[in-house]
């Protein structure tokens, strides 16, 4: 949700129940106004919050000129003190699979895990147990990295490719149809595109180079996984993805 | 045999105007005479002299094409008349052709039943000739083929002097393909097989194809429709083609370049429905105002609910809340309802449930059940007396199979309205402004078998649940279980709110099954709202705990009830001794929250909303749970 229209967001995502008190909401306006200044960020999101037992995680993202490269993500856990968080990497999200449960909602926790590992101590091999310390910030990295792959979209035409590389806003785009808006397959998968290259050239003939260049939703596996409840009375269609339930996208 | 049309002639010798002429001097005729199915069967002699002509052109047929079939059967004509119309929609035509076709099967039935089939195909190809020669026929029948609505039994009736007004005639209202069957065997005795095995292939062509609700009947008439209409040189070689392009006509309406046609979305049906919803409530509320200052409804008040929930980031955005709240006075409106409180909202794949939690007055929703009960004790019935006639014919059999052992588990008897799961009465709907449906009481089998399994809500209520382990019911089953399953662990109340009654028993004589019933204490002063965050032994449940077992109150699923006994009193006996099954206790009524069962990670924790300190606390305002946050409730 976009900082500047982050009220109106708001009220569309109400539908699930989940909200923000009304002091949550004034502070975060304050406050992503001065993180978009310091960090000089060209577009500054509210991502969402994520819940832990003794607290919660706000998390914001910013975004610089191309829209598709790696975004900054903070988080914060009063919505007015924003802290940055390291990019994600395959280490991070390996290490990190085998925790399971809820965030404790302190940062600096660590969770234990215990690992068995072969140690090899001259001709011996014994095995020996490992306890391992993974803590919560990079927990929180993956898990917000996991959740982007797998369900942020984006609405055919929102944002144009140029030859030159950078990925721009689409400045006339106006919203979907409504017909056009039912179908999943004017929706992208905001992330580089994986199956894109796997299509034959029959399929690549129909596509516009400056419009389809990420995944459509249409072929998802299990189909029907990204599916629209319903029709708000505004016009606006609210999107659940089936594997992360409890993530809205506008 | 009723009395023969006055002009039986052959027709190969006329022409085609007079022809015509006496078509239509047939159809007035016919017009006199009662629109009865006899008279078609009393056609059907008359015709085969007519008929057995055209027999031997039909049978000779190899090539059909261009010609024009001046040995065409009067009836086909007549009805062909009204085929052509071009203004008839397809749908018309569709209800049109089944008169010329049941005719055309009519007269090879005549001829040998036994070769309906490949007949009636060739006679497809007939209906083309014949539509052409009729085709030339009197364009004045125009306004008699406004035939919208016609019964299968009237093909001649439809004449042309009645014109457009036949729609008025309410005998007419009804469509052949509706009164097909039912007009036949209303009226005659015995339907004869050729009736039959003209039903039976008008049935399987008004099959809908898997892909599409188009069925092969209709696409024939819209084909035949336009080739009527555009009359192409060489109708039969273009006929490929125009079947392609009348397939895709259909899936791809005509749009006016001119005009927008104004789309009937969603949307706007959507708040059609909601618009009910606030007119409704405004004409009650005058009603309210000059009765009664203070009126006691039953009805919460959402409004203040939903703003104290906002405070802690929990709830349905203000509009939805006051949606919500419109809807459940309409709920009230239409139910005999003593208290309502609006439990929550659960989503769905497709839609999503807003439920109500409803107690209904005394003596209200006892009719509903007793119905449902006696279904099922039906049921039961029909089941032991299947045993005993089982029982008999293994004994008599020379091999005898060895019986299994194995007995399906006792069922577990529902708990009453009104106590223990079944305290509340729920009632779900979709939206607001959509009507509210009432959930079935929940069985213990369902609960245990909830615990089980986790699957996504569509929004359909009778959706089937297809899991394992499999779940006894439908979505509406599975729903309401869930709510049990979710009151029961997550209705929580501040330490002292309520107390129980000082009518109780001893706690001995109900045989430790413990209070299953509370009050308000009027002597609640608040609890501090940091004594409440820091200590979950200030929180007490409210709701009765939910058993192993499936219920609130234990109960022996070994005690057999009288109707069992005389049926298995041998097996009792060999049972007794085996089986003794531990009364199941689960934790009393309102006892904290820090007993709870649980690590750190799954149990209930509270946090203070915002800075700003509450002095008072709000009872109906359950904190953050976490074991259960798949929903949340208000």
């Amino acid at each position: 949700m976009d900082a500047e229209s982050l009220l109106l967001a708001l009220e569309l995502a109400s539908g699930s129940g989940q909200g923000l008190s009304p002091d949550r909401r004034a502070s975060l306006l304050t406050s992503l106004m001065l993180v978009k200044r310091d960090y000089r960020f060209d577009r500054v999101l509210f991502w969402g919050r994520i819940l832990g037992l003794v607290a919660d995680y706000y998390i914001a993202q910013g975004v610089s000129e191309d829209q598709l490269a790696p975004r900054k993500t903070l988080y914060s856990l009063n919505c007015m003190e924003w802290s940055l968080l390291p990019p994600a990497t395959k280490e991070m999200e390996t290490q990190t699979s085998v925790v399971k449960g809820r965030f404790m909602g302190d940062p600096s926790h660590e969770y234990e895990h215990t690992e068995l590992q072969k140690v090899n101590e001259g001709e011996k091999v014994f095995e020996e147990e490992v306890v391992v310390q993974i803590k919560e910030e990079t927990r929180l990295v993956s898990v917000i990295d996991q959740i982007d792959k797998a369900v942020a979209v984006i609405p055919r035409g929102a944002l144009f490719k140029t030859p030159f590389g950078p990925i721009n806003v689409n400045r006339t785009f106006e919203g979907l149809s409504l017909s056009e808006a039912k179908k999943l397959s004017s929706y992208f998968h905001f992330r580089e595109p994986v199956e894109l290259k796997n299509k034959t050239l029959l399929e690549k003939a129909e596509l516009d180079p400056s419009l389809d260049f990420m995944d459509s939703l249409e072929h998802d596996i299990p189909k029907g996984c990204s599916d629209f409840p319903e029709v708000h009375p505004s016009g606006s269609i609210l999107e659940d993805n089936g594997q992360c339930s409890g993530n809205f996208s506008g | 045999m009723g009395d023969p049309p006055p002009d039986p002639e052959p027709p190969s010798q006329p022409t085609s105007s007079s022809r015509n002429s006496q078509v239509s001097e047939r159809r007035r005729s016919r017009e006199r005479t009662r629109p009865l199915v006899p008279e078609e069967l009393q056609q059907i002699p008359l015709d085969p002299q007519i008929l057995r002509g055209s027999q031997e052109v039909l049978s000779n047929q190899s090539n059909l094409r261009g010609w024009p079939q001046r040995a065409s059967l009067t009836p086909n004509e007549n009805l062909v008349f009204q085929a052509e119309d071009p203004y008839v929609n397809p749908g018309f035509s569709a209800e049109v052709q089944p008169q010329a076709y049941l005719s055309e099967g009519r007269l090879q039935a005549s001829h040998n039943a036994s070769l309906m089939l490949p007949q009636l195909q060739q006679g497809e190809g007939n209906l083309f000739q014949q539509l052409e020669s009729a085709y030339q026929g009197s364009p004045a029948d125009l306004p008699g083929q406004f035939t919208m609505y016609q019964r299968e039994d009237l093909p001649f009736s439809q004449g042309t002097q009645h014109g457009p007004y036949m729609r008025d005639d309410p005998t007419l209202q009804f469509s052949p393909s509706e009164l097909g069957f039912m007009s036949f065997n209303m009226e005659l005795p015995e339907p004869e097989p050729r009736e039959l095995a003209v039903q039976n292939a008008k049935a399987y062509l008004l099959q809908t194809s898997v892909n599409s609700d188009l069925s092969l009947y209709e696409h024939l008439a819209n084909l035949l429709t336009k080739i009527l209409n555009q009359r192409p040189e060489d109708p039969l070689f273009l006929l490929e083609s125009l079947n392609r392009t009348t397939q895709w006509e259909w899936f791809h309406p005509k749009l006016d370049t001119l005009r927008d046609d104004p789309e009937m979305q969603p949307t706007y049906e959507m708040a059609e429905r909601q618009k009910a919803l606030f007119g409704r409530s405004s004409s009650g509320e005058g009603e309210q105002e000059m009765e009664e200052e203070t009126a006691e409804t039953a009805v919460p008040n959402i409004m203040e609910k939903a703003f104290y929930f906002e405070q802690a980031g929990v709830g349905l955005s203000s509009d939805e809340s006051f949606r919500v709240f419109m809807a459940l006075k309409q709920l009230v409106e239409q139910q005999p309802i003593h208290t309502c409180r609006f439990w929550g909202k659960i989503l769905g794949l497709s839609r999503s449930y807003l439920v109500a939690e409803v107690e209904f007055r005394e003596g209200e929703e006892e009719a509903e059940e007793e119905e449902v009960e006696e279904m099922t004790e039906g049921g039961e019935g029909m089941e032991a007396h299947g045993e005993e006639e089982g029982d008999e014919d293994e004994d008599k059999a020379t091999d005898v199979i060895p019986k299994p052992t194995w007995k399906p588990p006792p069922v577990i008897p529902k708990e009453d309205s009104r106590t223990g799961t079944n305290r509340y009465l729920y009632f779900v709907c979709n939206e607001p402004g959509r009507p509210w449906m009432r959930l079935p009481h929940v069985t213990p089998i369902q609960i245990v078998q909830a615990r089980k399994i986790r699957k996504f809500f569509t929004g359909y209520l009778d959706a089937p649940v297809i899991s394992y382990p499999p779940f006894p019911g439908n979505e509406a089953n599975y729903l309401r279980a869930q709510i049990a399953r979710i009151s029961a662990a997550t209705h929580i109340s501040p330490l002292g709110f309520y107390q129980f009654g000082e009518e109780e028993g001893d706690e001995e004589e109900e045989g430790g099954a413990g209070r299953d019933s509370y009050e308000e204490n009027p002597d609640f002063e608040g609890i501090p709202v940091l004594e409440l965050v820091d200590s979950m032994a200030n929180w007490v449940h409210h709701t009765q705990h939910i058993l192993p077992q499936g219920r609130c109150t234990w109960v022996n699923p070994l005690q057999k009830t009288e109707e069992e006994e005389e049926l298995g009193e041998e097996e009792e006996k060999a049972d007794e001794g085996v089986e003794e099954v531990e009364q199941e206790v689960g934790p009393p009524l309102l006892t904290p929250l820090s007993e709870d069962a649980g690590n750190l990670r799954t149990s209930t924790s509270a946090g203070v909303t915002s800075t700003v300190l509450r002095t008072s606390t709000h009872p109906c305002q359950p904190p953050f749970s976490t074991s259960t946050p798949a929903a949340r409730t208000l």
